[in-house]
């Protein structure tokens, strides 16, 4: 298969070009998407190419862009909004919580409710505690929502496109630091791809600890990993689940069973985070492989202020200390 | 409070449709402008709605319904006033207080009556009961959040728009429900991409236990489609031909791609917000009973019986068919089987 080198930021915008150039169904929606290209200049050129009643430019109405986006997909059409940060996503609980993935189960498979919103990760700049935050663990926990968390250009864009065809109502998360293109290149085949979600990537095979990482988390932890390989002589697998709504449990089962020690590794809180879901479902399932505790690695419960995030975001050496007190012990 | 409710009643008259050119045409009839089939279609919708609810609240009352009821009864000229205008591909977003618009749009009675009492041959497998109710066969759905409607609405606006045609959004909400920020962001965004919706307020003058007096800013709901730069108007909402005649303009502007147009409809519950509240903290029993003498079921009637559109007989032919309707449905809801554990993990 032949191959082309591609960033994350333009992966993400060939899934969008290439679905929206398939199905006349597709429609952007959201904050400065059409005219403004974008606050990130990710949907750049979809306006002149698909015109302003497919890339549409909203008010400043979170909420009722989801609920508008609910409207679409009932009727047929498959919107991809954007909100511009994360914690945004308070915003639009109503039309996303108690709406769109509610309502193809309480009117009895009626309706169905395909949507997509991608929501911007931005931590590590700065911005505070309304704009910076990782909120997935929300919405992982209500039924029939699923939930995006791709770290590669190949898994962006072959995600995104499955969200886009998916019945029912996914968060697409992209983080700040896969923007720049230099250090965000990757490989992608040239034809058309799909990655089916619930199918995690395993990126690195070992045999003493099972570290589960998402977004940021995996670069970091593959190269703790190595770092832990030479300095140590620790061999660590890293998983990347890739979605965590639905979450490929088997995968990373299968890999606890042959390290009996895992660690996960996220950027959300880590009260009732992303971790606390995976470690325990691994107790639940397989504490009988369990050679040690489970260790979670994520950012500390204090709200993040402009200027904290250096002491409160997990880092490569925390994944480090994590992994070590395991299984130097 | 009293007195303030009459002046608002008083003020009302104002909003009768007095003089309107009468057309001479064999078609329309008496001193309507309109033709006979559609005053009877409205007058049958009034009796529907009156002996539903009224049905419902019996067996609700004898502890036969499960959940909770929001009855409609006073309310039935706003929906009955509105029904001529629905085609079938319309979507129609209802509201808590809207099981009459489903039937209204098309929902057949058993299916509806059955849903209601949770049945699995409900309209929705007996999961979304009186305040949740989707049919998409007919595009009405509804929702239990007061004001999520909104954003809906600007969403099936938009599909009616990209889809080209004429097809149109009814977006029915209560007084309370224009205190939302939906009601706010969607009625801006509906008139900035001129959307083919018709927002039909029902002032109520109450929201739950609270008079619309203590909470919202305007007393006339419809003042505030002006911010949007929308056109609204203001109507009797006892008076089912005001109701007619003002969304039937609304509907043509909106079929005709011109833009939304809010349509405030003056009304009043008979009963509380669900049924058994105690209403008496809240309001008089003078005002409920001077709202009841402008009953539609009552001053409709009669004003039809006077044109001679309707006969004493056409009235028990329509109460007695209405009646049977109602007990068949009633029939086929309680004969029908509950959900069961298995069914609860279909449509996932
Ligand atoms: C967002 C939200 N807040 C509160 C409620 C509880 N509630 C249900 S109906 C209602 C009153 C609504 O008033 P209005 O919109 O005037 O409609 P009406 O009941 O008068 O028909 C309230 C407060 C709710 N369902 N949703
Ligand atoms: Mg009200």
């Amino acid at each position: 298969m032949a191959k082309k080198t591609i960033a994350y930021i333009d992966a993400i915008r060939e899934a969008l070009r290439e679905e929206m150039a398939r199905d006349p169904k597709v429609i952007i929606m959201g904050e400065d998407v059409g005219l403004g290209q974008g606050a990130f200049t990710v949907t750049k050129g979809l306006y002149q190419e698909f015109g302003k009643d497919r890339v549409i430019d909203t008010p400043i109405s979170e909420e009722s862009i989801i609920g508008a986006c609910v409207g679409l997909a009932m009727a047929g059409f498959r919107p991809v909004a954007e909100i511009m940060f994360n914690p945004f996503m308070a915003l639009v609980m109503d039309p996303l919580i108690n709406h769109a993935a509610c309502y193809r189960y309480v009117s009895g498979g009626q309706v169905k409710v395909p949507m997509v919103i991608r929501t911007l990760v931005c931590q590590g700049r700065g911005a505070g505690h309304d704009h910076a935050p990782f909120y997935a663990s929300w919405f992982m926990h209500i039924p029939c929502l699923r939930v995006i968390v791709p770290s590669t250009p190949y898994d962006a864009k072959g995600l995104l496109k499955t969200a886009i065809r998916d019945d029912y109502p996914c968060i697409f998360y992209e983080h700040i630091d896969f923007y720049p293109r230099k250090p965000n290149l990757g490989e992608i085949p040239e034809e058309e791809y799909l990655i089916p979600f619930g199918e995690a990537d395993i990126k690195r095979e070992g045999s003493d600890v099972t570290v589960v990482a998402i977004l940021t988390g995996v670069k970091a932890s593959l190269s703790a990993a190595e770092k832990l390989e030479k300095e140590e002589g620790i061999s660590v697998e890293v998983i990347d689940p890739r979605t965590l709504a639905p979450l490929d449990k088997q995968t990373i089962l299968n890999s606890v069973k042959k390290t009996g020690r895992l660690v996960v590794v996220e950027t959300d809180f880590k009260t009732a985070g992303v971790g606390a879901e995976i470690a325990a479902m691994v107790v639940e399932e397989a504490l009988e492989y369990l050679d040690a505790p489970v260790k979670r690695v994520a950012t500390k419960d204090i709200p993040i202020s402009f200027t904290n995030e250096k002491y409160i975001l997990p880092d490569e050496q925390a994944i480090v200390k994590a992994v070590k007190e395991l299984v130097l012990k | 409070m009293l007195e303030f409710k009459l002046l608002a009643m008083k003020k009302l008259n104002n909003y009768h449709p007095k003089s309107k050119v009468r057309v001479k045409n064999k078609n329309l009839i008496g001193g309507f402008n309109m033709e006979k089939e559609i005053l009877i279609k409205i007058y049958q919708n009034i009796v529907l709605l009156r002996k539903l609810d009224e049905k419902l609240i019996e067996l609700f009352t004898a502890g036969k319904l499960p959940g909770w009821i929001h009855p409609y009864v006073g309310q039935e000229a706003v929906v009955a006033g509105i029904s001529p205008h629905v085609r079938k591909e319309d979507f129609f977003c209802a509201t808590h207080r809207g099981r009459a618009f489903h039937v209204v749009k098309g929902t057949p009675l058993r299916s509806f009556v059955a849903e209601l009492l949770g049945k699995k041959t409900g309209v929705n497998k007996g999961r979304a009961g009186e305040m949740h109710i989707t049919n998409w066969e007919v595009y009405s759905t509804s929702s239990g959040i007061v004001g999520a409607t909104f954003p809906m609405a600007v969403g099936f606006g938009l599909a009616c728009k990209l889809e080209g045609g004429d097809r149109i959004v009814f977006c029915t909400f209560g007084d309370g429900a224009s205190n939302r920020g939906t009601f706010h962001e969607s009625l801006n965004m509906a008139s900035v991409w001129k959307l083919p919706i018709v927002f039909i307020c029902e002032n109520n003058l109450y929201a739950q236990f609270t008079p619309s007096r203590l909470t919202t800013a305007v007393s006339d709901i419809a003042q505030r489609a002006s911010a949007y730069n929308m056109p609204s108007k203001i109507v009797d909402g006892m008076d089912p031909i005001a109701v007619y005649e003002a969304v039937g303009e609304a509907v043509e502007r909106a079929r005709k791609r011109e833009g939304p147009t809010l349509v405030e409809c003056k009304t009043y519950r008979y009963h509380g917000h669900f049924y058994g509240d105690k209403w008496e903290t809240y309001r008089s029993p003078e005002e409920v009973e001077a709202w009841k003498k402008r009953d539609p079921t009552v001053t409709f009637k009669e004003r039809l019986l006077k044109e001679g559109v309707l006969t004493e007989s056409l009235v028990k032919e329509i109460e007695g068919r209405i009646d049977s309707q109602i007990e068949d449905a009633l029939k086929f809801a309680f004969e029908s089987p509950e959900p069961s554990l298995e069914d609860i993990y279909e449509d996932l």
